[in-house]
């Protein structure tokens, strides 16, 4: 990969207000360009806000929408990689990750899994993608997953077998679970071992970028970070509070702990596409109890 | 399978709160949603328990103390010393406080009927009666009001609707009793508030958990193995507990799940408020 500077754009963007959400963006990227970063991602659904409801249709923006120009525009000067709900042509409402370079989106991931259980109702307002893509940026390979996509460890594999030395995570993740003996929210504990595991056994760089502020009480915990590919902390935002914060991302640390541990060049994908297909072609017997 | 697991040290594990992490949430929650609605200000109705304590002490935090102001509504038969425990609490936080004795109206209102209501009608007269006041104070002080009631009384529907229930944001509702102890300590509140004994305080020498019928500790586990970890009545039996209790607390969640939502609405339409038209309530903010 090449090296390039990251900023994470760690924001607190308001329930179904674009306008105002589009001009937080440009103001962290001016920020971001400012500091020279080279690329900068925001959390899912950071153009929109996470608990939409009936919001999703007054929200939702096709991939050409004019509204997206100030981004197209901005991402001539910094890459550009945010959270959106997009609407295909058919009407179809799916949470969007994109990424913008040179005022074109490169690549646009659809989250796979919607989540449908306790506080989250994803699935009763929006559609899930279907595919799970590494894609080829002017830094390298990289792939971009939403939230609970990252809760299922088949999506971060196929992203690795597919090539990504960057794997990017957009979340909305509630903060929750303040007891229980541990002295972090349960939520950012978790989170921060999936990073780590990721990261180390992929051996690549997890960048995860969640947001903050509060929705109908919910609280957003932030906590953003960049693993490296041995598992270590290279950069990370505070809990709770808004921030821009800077990773290099360098091929240096990719190579050696690759050369160490060489897990992705061992990675028998034959062996999985094989299993997972026999496994697909024979789960009518899970389906049917 | 067995379930070799102690439920009573599960639940004690699970119900031990992170202080500092929890108060830092709270302020924050009380902060955010309550200035999106362009209001920086914050009332609370302040009994000398310490459940309103909490609250108070944490929208003082939120706001600073020049931006809280804590309502002290007694009635005639309510115990001194929870009038002085409040005002006490005022003066450590340094907050604005207003005494606003309900007896004459909660008496006036009694005098309108015509038989003798039950300790239980009279206590929801004057919950009622302190809502109102409240809710005036909130238009007067400009603040919005802050909540006072906790998840244990919340599930157990130990509560006035509509009026010691009634807020518009509620930081402690999703603490059992026994964490909002534990946050009143962090929190410094009063030693004296915090030892004694809860009562609702609706007639002389009232005491919750003689009311109730069992202790707060005891239904705090209980209910958060029931609730949070979602744990059959059955394990809860099987594991020690009372079986007569957790029924009667499972049957109490059951009963008083109507005071939990908003009133029902006939359906007619084809979208029907809070049914399937479902916006957030901080739409657009």
């Amino acid at each position: 990969m090449q090296d390039f500077r990251l900023a994470l754009a760690q924001v607190r963007p308001a329930l179904g207000d674009l306008e105002h959400n589009l001009a937080l963006h440009l103001d962290y990227i001016d920020r971001a360009v400012a500091d020279g970063a080279d690329v900068v991602v925001f959390p899912e659904q950071s153009l929109t806000g996470y608990f939409l409801s009936d919001l999703v249709p007054d929200v939702a923006l096709r991939r050409d929408d004019p509204r997206l120009e100030p981004l197209r525009q901005a991402s001539r000067k910094i890459d550009v990689i945010f959270g959106f709900v997009e609407e295909t042509s058919d009407h179809r409402f799916l949470p969007a990750a994109g990424y913008l370079h040179d005022g074109e989106f490169v690549h646009v991931h659809h989250k796979v899994y919607l989540v449908t259980y306790g506080l989250f109702d994803e699935a009763r307002d929006l559609a899930g993608g279907a595919t799970v893509r590494a894609f080829d940026t002017p830094f390298g390979r990289q792939a971009m997953l939403i939230c609970e996509d990252l809760w299922h460890p088949t999506t971060a594999s196929i992203a690795a077998a597919d090539g990504a030395d960057v794997i990017y995570g957009l979340s909305s993740s509630p903060g929750r679970g303040v007891a229980g003996g541990t002295h972090e929210l349960g939520s950012a504990e978790t989170w921060r071992a999936i990073n780590r595991l990721y990261a180390t056994l992929h051996v690549g760089y997890v960048v995860h970028c969640n947001r903050v502020g509060f929705e109908d009480g919910v609280n957003f915990w932030g906590g953003s970070e960049v693993v490296g590919p041995d598992g270590e902390v290279v950069a990370r935002a505070p809990d709770f509070e808004e921030a821009l914060v800077f990773a290099t991302m360098a091929d240096a640390p990719l190579r050696r702990q690759r050369t160490r541990l060489p897990l992705r060049r061992d990675e028998n994908v034959t062996l999985n596409g094989l299993e997972f297909a026999r496994i697909a072609a024979q789960r009518h017997w899970l389906d049917d109890g | 399978m067995t379930a070799e697991v102690d439920l009573r040290q599960r639940a004690r594990r699970g119900l031990d709160l992170d202080p500092g992490l929890t108060c830092r949430v709270l302020e924050a929650f009380i902060r955010d949603e309550i200035e999106k609605f362009g209001i920086q200000r914050a009332v609370v109705a302040l009994s000398g328990g310490i459940d309103s304590a909490v609250s108070c002490a944490l929208a003082a935090r939120a706001f600073g103390p020049d931006r809280v102001l804590a309502v002290l509504m007694p009635y005639r038969t309510s115990n001194p010393a929870s009038r002085a425990d409040a005002e006490t609490l005022v003066d450590q936080l340094g907050i604005f406080s207003t005494l606003i004795e309900i007896s004459a109206s909660v008496d006036g209102l009694l005098g309108e009927l015509d038989d003798d209501p039950s300790p239980l009608r009279r206590g929801n007269i004057m919950a009622r009666a302190r809502m109102i006041a409240l809710y005036d104070q909130s238009e007067a002080f400009g603040g919005l009001v802050v909540g006072t009631s906790n998840k244990t009384e919340l599930l157990l529907g130990y509560g006035t609707q509509f009026g010691d229930m009634a807020s518009a944001v509620n930081p402690i509702g999703d603490l059992y009793k026994a964490q909002v102890r534990a946050l009143a300590e962090a929190l410094d509140v009063p030693v004296a508030i915090r030892e004694k004994a809860p009562s609702a305080d609706l007639w002389v020498g009232q005491s919750d958990e003689d009311e109730l019928g069992f202790d707060y500790e005891t239904a705090d586990q209980v209910l958060y193995l029931l609730i949070d970890e979602m744990y059959a009545a059955d394990d809860l039996v099987a594991g020690g507990f009372d079986a007569d209790l957790v029924h009667e607390l499972q049957r109490r969640v059951v009963r008083s799940q109507f005071k939990r939502r908003l009133p029902l609405i006939a359906k007619l339409s084809n979208r029907t408020i809070d049914r399937d038209f479902r916006y957030p309530r901080d739409w657009g903010r």
